[in-house]
């Protein structure tokens, strides 16, 4: 169980997490939406403590992750793993150690510095590129990669760090359609299969729609939607999204209807 | 902890660890190939170039014995006399001090021009023809083999005593060594912006303002002021050949055996570079403060 009690992260005089409260379930697969700029990845870096909250505090199972420091703070950081937009891959090293690298809070500095990982670990880290079928890949330069297969590198190394949350920031923005279904059911299956939870920020509503079974909406640091995504209406939609509603879902194409929705958003916001 | 990875059995790992041992292997040879060569030059080249450490044991003593004598005699109940006398000709050190870096000041400003507008035409990534770039990497070279001294000499003959030769030897080395570094830090830039940049039908010097300055300014400031610092330590040795700067006294101090003005000259020498060491850092910051967020 992770909650979230008034956090808050200020960027100069600028609130770009203000004031959330969240409880997530063990096992939720929850889709942050919002438009870019709302606060949705400075929410999941905090989580991880890539950044450090303002004020506020995160726990899990009780444990207050935001006074961690040292190496209670990295084994942590391999608990909550990150899942990057940008894959976060190190392109000149081959794929197998970089799952490895997942490896890093508990291998033994010896073995990580002369990268002489020990059976245990590499028996891992390549069922972890097996459960991707990507195995075969092992010995390339990940820089070598499609888009969509160095994403699921990624996922196996999240998954070598044996996490009990996974924390996706927008992991299918680089990504064209087929790859971003195969990304999006990898941590589907993850989520199913190992009961993790897992935390993604999306900026298709569609999606969050199809995979998420809760989603919380961001606008402007705040949550201003927490439900199911049946209980996201449109009008709901147009409030998080505004003018951008358009483009992140479906809809029919735009009706006048919708046109007088739009100023009414605009008033909200 | 949750297990987010359903380990394999062995009988099935064994056959993708043995393809990816197999993968890397090669790689592994090469890298072994590579230590052992330069294990072979390092034993080759001690052996040539006559490197004996029991030589060097055997009569570090002499060494200390040379500091020991350029130490000033310091007494604690006349020290301010002492001091006085150590630096007695303080006024005149200090002129030539800020004419060492002044030489390199000058000398760092104009090779680095130099370096900057030569830089672009030796990268690979820029330019396509194989001459021009030969060219400017052959120029680049030749400027900075040449050591400094011997081109000072050279500029001492023609133009005359004086700091002049001093500054335009240091700009030559300069433009040859820092037209090397930020060549390097050009051919590692993001080539996006430059397909964005000829894509929109921009001329190859409006590219190059366009695409590649703006992605390698701050770099070329750190390798600038890096070779500033070097510069004001080379400069400081262009008097020895008569071409300015505080180099002309310590060298004679040394030859004359002045014992205690060696050692008043060269800490003067190392205070002036720490300090400037500490100013370019701060300079440094504020430059890649401002260029920053990359």
């Amino acid at each position: 169980m992770l909650v979230i009690e008034g956090l808050t992260r200020r960027f100069g005089d600028k609130e770009a997490v203000s004031n959330v409260d969240l409880q997530i379930g063990a096992g939720a697969f929850v889709g942050v939406i919002g438009r870019s700029g709302a606060g949705k990845s400075t929410l999941l870096r905090m989580i991880n403590r890539l950044q450090d909250p303002s004020s506020g505090r995160i726990l899990h199972d009780g444990r207050d992750v935001t006074a961690l420091s040292g190496r209670a703070l990295r084994a942590w950081r391999a608990e909550a793993a990150m899942i990057f937009q940008q894959f976060n891959l190190v392109g000149r090293l081959d794929v197998l150690t970089n799952v490895l690298m997942g490896r890093l809070a508990t291998a033994p500095a010896w073995r990580a510095l002369t990268k002489s990982w020990s059976a245990e670990d590499r028996a891992i880290a390549l069922s972890a590129l097996d459960q991707f079928d990507i195995a075969s890949l092992a010995a390339q330069r990940a820089d070598s990669l499609s888009g969509g297969q160095q994403q699921r590198v990624a996922i196996a190394r999240a998954l070598a760090q044996e996490p009990a949350l996974i924390l996706a920031d927008e992991p299918i923005a680089s990504l064209d359609p087929r790859n971003t279904r195969i990304v999006m059911d990898a941590l589907l299956r993850i989520n199913k299969h190992f009961g993790i939870t897992v935390l993604c920020n999306l900026h298709s509503l569609d999606l969050a729609r199809t995979y998420c079974d809760r989603l919380v909406g961001m606008a402007q640091g705040r949550v201003v939607f927490d439900g199911a995504p049946a209980a996201l209406t449109e009008q709901v939609a147009h409030d998080l999204y505004g003018l951008e509603a358009g483009e992140v879902m479906d809809l029919p194409a735009a009706k006048p209807a919708y046109g007088d929705a739009i100023p009414q958003a605009a008033a909200l916001a | 902890m949750a297990h987010a990875v359903t380990r394999l059995p062995d009988a099935q790992l064994a056959p993708m660890l043995a393809a990816y041992e197999a993968a890397v292997r090669e790689r592994r040879r090469h890298s072994f190939i590579a230590a052992a060569v330069v294990t072979v030059c390092i034993a080759l080249a001690a052996w040539m170039g006559e490197v004996k450490p029991g030589v060097l044991f055997a009569n570090a003593g002499r060494l200390t014995t040379y500091f020991a004598s350029i130490v000033p005699t310091l007494r604690w109940d006349s020290l301010g006399a002492d001091l006085a006398e150590w630096y007695w000709n303080l006024d005149h050190w200090l002129k030539l001090l800020l004419d060492t870096i002044l030489i390199a000041y000058l000398g760092t400003l104009i090779g680095g021009i130099g370096a900057f507008f030569l830089c672009f035409l030796a990268c690979a990534n820029l330019v396509r023809s194989r001459i021009i770039r030969l060219a400017a990497r052959r120029y680049l070279e030749f400027c900075r083999t040449v050591p400094e001294l011997v081109f000072a000499l050279l500029f001492v003959v023609a133009f005359g005593l004086g700091p002049m030769p001093g500054v335009l030897a240091l700009a030559i080395h300069t433009m040859g060594a820092l037209g090397k570094l930020f060549a390097e830090v050009v051919e590692n830039i993001d080539m996006n912006p430059v397909e964005g940049a000829i894509a929109a039908g921009a001329s190859w010097p409006k590219m190059v303002r366009f695409a590649v300055v703006p992605q390698v300014t701050s770099n070329f400031a750190s390798y600038g002021l890096l070779r500033f610092e070097i510069n004001v330590r080379e400069a400081s040795i262009m008097g020895f050949v008569g071409a300015g700067g505080i180099g002309q006294d310590l060298v004679e101090a040394i030859r004359k055996f002045y014992y205690s003005d060696v050692s008043a000259i060269l800490l003067l020498i190392i205070a002036a570079v720490m300090i400037i060491d500490l100013v370019t850092e701060q300079v440094r910051h504020r430059l890649l403060g401002v260029g920053g967020g990359r």
